[in-house]
């Protein structure tokens, strides 16, 4: 296979890879488990370097469409279909580019990780496998252009991710929080799952480009709406639908949480999809409504999620609790686009700027938020508890974890010079025109998440060695990579923000905005 | 200042080599104020021991406030928005189920209404 070959199908190659592996790991575990550890490593090397490389090309070329199964790979019409595109598309643009960056270096970073942290662990072979499914889930979900494939990657995704959840049984919490996961996720997808059957009865399609471009917004269209959005919403974790999310969050091995922080961006990602590239710019679609719905949603992940953080004493659920209210903050930004979708003048002077930083928070947060779930398994590695009350003085013995928990603290507070601080104000600037109100909200909640870190730093970190911890020491080499690269990331994102803006975020917004583009890649103008 | 370092918001813009020299500047101010510090500070002295109001400083181990203990005054003044936020979250399922059922048939009302 020459190297052409490879870029023409690392679409493709970015579920084969990683879904191979997932397969293959029992076997090659069952033979020697230092030649599974080498597998795993080299299964998600590669399959972050096609993630990575197949965005490059998006971000240079434009949109790439893989047709599954058709005599050439860019064959979106046959001749006898009617044109209908009939078979499996992935449609991969800047925004769908920008999320598979994000979990191919989540993925990386994680998986590295896990190879220490569950070391100790049995029933490993499946784990990986678990792990590598759930990767293929959030790939797909990201990179699909046909609805009922994004609904199989999602029921890929939710049952992976709650296998893994209830992997480590833990005197059977992590077997409820698994359920609950489970349960919530496939009322969900069975919600997503009638939509598509109401859409495909009258339009005969399951493309998205081709369901957009033929919607009337009848009736149907409209239940049909609503049992996108909804499920959607909740897999992302918004208030009032969250409370799945601290269980779920708290229970799993950290690495897999960290995992899940991604899952649950795939799940953003398509309510984001279906509200700006399937109904967006429907002449009956009422986008301040819509739009308001989003923000109403945001406002409220974004207050709850980090007043319930503050009181809790278990170091994970806390952190759990930022991440609802740090989605808050995406669908606050991306909301304030939708709801003036349909007023150019507010679109082009704050909407835009909204979106912009509504979507590049969701990468800043995949970033810090996974290394401060790293950060909180690297001490339970150490210590064996969450308890913040039992915790203390780790900062004497374990430093480099302190050092990296120092940095996404500071980060999910947005206190510049890192990643967090970027987006956040985007947001805080543009939505002060649409409304002060909210913006002071925004705001407000973020002096509140540096207070709750100031909690657990001090907590887990200040105060002298205490006799309980005095074995503790620092994590193992590939635990501190698996940190610092996610770290890393956090601060070239913070010292460059621009670059990261003009290169991804930029082109992700008006991949998202720009609806007629998305259907014309693949209808070609219809 | 390079380009690539200033982030342009639409309203405004933000230079983090900026913020970091200014921090860096802060670093050097404060250093310098310390090294007109007095020379006769003597480690291992009684110099070194916190004062307490004359108590004696609590053994090593007993001295870390734990976490419940932070942000009382808080929790005590928000008392009656957790009384009320706190209960909700039951960790029930059937709980989760309704609520995720009962935004659902909003937006499906919302939605069908206009």
């Amino acid at each position: 296979m020459t190297i052409s070959s490879i870029a023409q199908h690392l679409p493709a190659l970015l579920i084969a890879v990683p879904l191979l592996t997932a397969f293959l790991t029992p076997l090659i575990g069952g033979v020697n488990r230092t030649l599974r550890m080498l597998w795993v490593a080299l299964g998600i090397s590669a399959t972050s370097a096609i993630g990575l490389a197949l965005a490059w090309k998006v971000f240079t070329t434009g949109t790439v469409l893989y047709v599954f199964g058709a005599a050439a790979v860019g064959q979106v019409l046959p001749m006898d279909s009617g044109g209908i595109p009939i078979r499996i598309i992935f449609e991969v643009d800047a925004f769908s580019a920008l999320m598979i960056v994000i979990a191919s270096i989540s993925a990386f970073a994680i998986t590295m990780y896990s190879l220490v942290s569950e070391s100790e662990c049995s029933g490993q072979d499946g784990f990986y496998a678990l792990l590598f499914l759930l990767v293929v889930g959030i790939m797909g979900m990201v990179a699909t252009g046909d609805l009922f494939n994004f609904f199989v990657f999602l029921e890929i995704s939710s049952l992976a991710g709650a296998a893994l959840v209830a992997y480590r049984v833990d005197k059977g919490v992590a077997v409820e929080a698994g359920l609950k996961y489970a349960l919530l996720s496939t009322l969900g997808a069975l919600c997503v799952l009638i939509a598509i059957g109401l859409l495909f009865a009258q339009y005969n399609a399951l493309n998205l480009a081709t369901l957009a471009s033929r919607l009337q917004f009848t009736t149907l269209d409209k239940i049909a709406l609503a049992l996108l959005i909804v499920p959607l919403a909740m897999k992302c974790g918004a208030v009032p639908m969250h409370f799945w999310t601290p269980d779920t969050y708290a229970t799993a091995p950290s690495s897999i949480t960290a995992l899940l922080v991604v899952s649950s961006q795939a799940s953003l990602y398509g309510l984001f999809r279906v509200l700006f590239s399937l109904y967006g710019h429907l002449v009956q679609f009422n986008y301040a409504t819509f739009g308001w719905f989003v923000i109403i949603l945001g406002v409220l992940s974004m207050f709850v999620g980090v007043t319930m953080a503050i009181p809790q004493k278990d170091v994970k659920r806390l952190m759990a609790y930022h991440a609802v209210s740090q989605t808050g903050y995406m669908l606050l930004g991306v909301g304030v686009g939708l709801a003036v979708l349909g007023n150019r003048s507010a679109l082009n002077a704050y909407g835009l700027t909204a979106m912009a930083g509504g979507i590049f928070h969701i990468i800043n947060h995949a970033m810090y938020k996974g290394l401060l779930f790293l950060t909180a398994g690297a001490i339970f590695y150490r210590t064996g508890t969450r308890n913040l009350n039992k915790l203390g003085g780790l900062g004497h013995t374990m430093p480099w974890t302190m050092v990296f928990f120092m940095i996404g603290a500071l980060a999910i507070a947005g206190i510049p010079p890192f990643n967090g601080f970027a987006s956040k104000l985007m947001i805080y600037e543009s939505v002060f025109r649409f409304s002060p109100f909210l913006s002071i909200v925004a705001m407000v909640v973020s002096i509140l998440t540096l207070a709750s870190f100031v909690k657990v730093f001090h907590s887990i970190f200040m105060g002298p060695r205490r006799e309980e911890f005095a074995a503790a020491r620092e994590v193992p080499a590939a635990m501190i990579f698996g940190m610092a690269l996610l770290a890393v990331v956090v601060m070239l994102f913070g010292l460059f923000p621009q670059t990261f803006i003009d290169g991804m975020i930029t082109p992700a917004v008006t991949a998202l905005v720009d609806r007629g583009a998305y259907i014309s890649a693949i209808l070609g103008g219809h | 200042m390079d380009v690539a370092w200033t982030m342009h918001t639409g309203f405004g813009s933000w230079n983090p080599a900026l913020w970091l020299a200014a921090l860096l500047i802060a670093l050097v101010v404060a250093l310098a104020i310390r090294a007109l510090g007095r020379k006769d500070y003597r480690k291992n002295s009684a110099q070194t021991k916190p004062f307490i109001s004359g108590n004696e400083e609590p053994a090593h181990g007993g001295g870390h406030i734990p976490a419940s203990n932070l942000y009382w005054g808080f929790l005590e003044s928000m008392k009656a928005y957790y009384e009320r936020l706190v209960p909700l979250h039951t960790g029930m399922l059937g709980d989760y189920l309704v609520w995720f059922l009962g935004v659902l048939a909003a937006v499906l009302v919302i939605g069908l209404v206009i």
